[in-house]
């Protein structure tokens, strides 16, 4: 049951990034395009969202001691601010001005059966799993050493 | 290239994008990061990635159904496939770092007053712009 649930809530996920616009690179990119072809759609995308899932979220946390489908809430606890995060993220923002793609908007683009979107994802996928693997281990040993 | 100013699609999508996070936080108790949710399904795969794995099949089929019942979603790549690739390596390993992205600092985190979802979104779209500045108007990659 609780596979069916992920499944239909990743597909109104996904229906939201498509047409938000959020799978489009040339609508993504022309939000940041100040300077040229501004397109200011975006604000509205993460706007919509944002205020009605600080809305929602109250009403959850206010409601419901746990989840229908688990014993507990998973939420990141950590509330430090620290270089990995920071770096992690203008590095993320340099990419996503690059190829227009972030992951929330390229994964629902892989159904619209576009060329472009798998050779981003698999680039992607590739760079998580190297950061994870290979990165994360060389950072942690030049921190220790 | 210019794209059409959509403000009310780009609401009632941002509305669902939050619709989304609220059911999975009350039914599954997750974020709705989607860095989170792929990362789990990457080799080494983590254990509980079955509700993972249908997250993302459904949003992938979601907007092929849509394209399919006749609806229209823009779409058009402004640079070339170099981009695609050295574009998505690097996102790949800024989410790896940053512990997130814009579903799941931008929106799930902000929407909790996350202090590093905060400052994590601040710095990304700070970095985006800058990006897309100097690929525009300075290296003049893609069309414009």
């Amino acid at each position: 049951m609780h596979i069916v649930s992920a499944l239909l809530i990743g597909a109104v996920f996904g229906l939201g990034i498509a047409i938000s616009g959020m799978a489009n690179p040339a609508k993504v990119i022309n939000f940041f395009d100040v300077a040229g072809t501004w397109d200011p759609s975006l604000i509205f995308v993460m706007g919509g969202a944002l205020v009605t899932t600080a809305i929602g979220y109250r009403i959850v946390f206010g409601t419901r001691s746990r989840p229908l489908f688990a014993k507990n809430y998973s939420l990141p606890t950590r509330t430090d601010l620290d270089a990995r995060l920071i770096g992690g993220s203008a590095l993320f923002g340099v990419g996503w001005g690059i190829s227009g793609f972030c992951p929330g908007g390229a994964i629902p683009a892989l159904g619209l059966g576009q060329p472009a979107v798998p050779v981003f994802v698999i680039a992607m996928a590739a760079g998580i799993i190297v950061a994870r693997s290979a990165l994360s281990p060389m950072l942690s040993k030049t921190a220790s050493a | 290239m210019a794209t059409e100013f959509t403000p009310f699609m780009s609401l009632l999508g941002g509305f669902l994008i939050g619709v989304a996070a609220i059911a999975l936080m009350a039914l599954h108790g997750r974020v709705a990061g989607m860095t989170g949710i792929m990362a789990g399904i990457l080799p080494p795969a983590v254990s509980d990635w079955q509700w993972r794995a249908a997250f993302l099949a459904g949003a992938v089929i979601a907007p092929a159904l849509f394209l399919f019942a006749g609806g229209t979603v823009p779409f058009a790549v402004p640079v070339p496939v170099w981009a695609m690739v050295v574009g998505g390596l690097i996102v790949g390993i800024g989410v790896h770092f940053g512990s997130g992205c814009t579903s799941g600092h931008g929106v799930c985190g902000m929407a909790r007053l996350s202090p590093r979802s905060i400052v994590a979104t601040i710095t990304f779209m700070i970095t985006t712009g800058i990006t897309v500045y100097v690929m525009r108007h300075v290296l003049s990659v893609g069309v414009a």
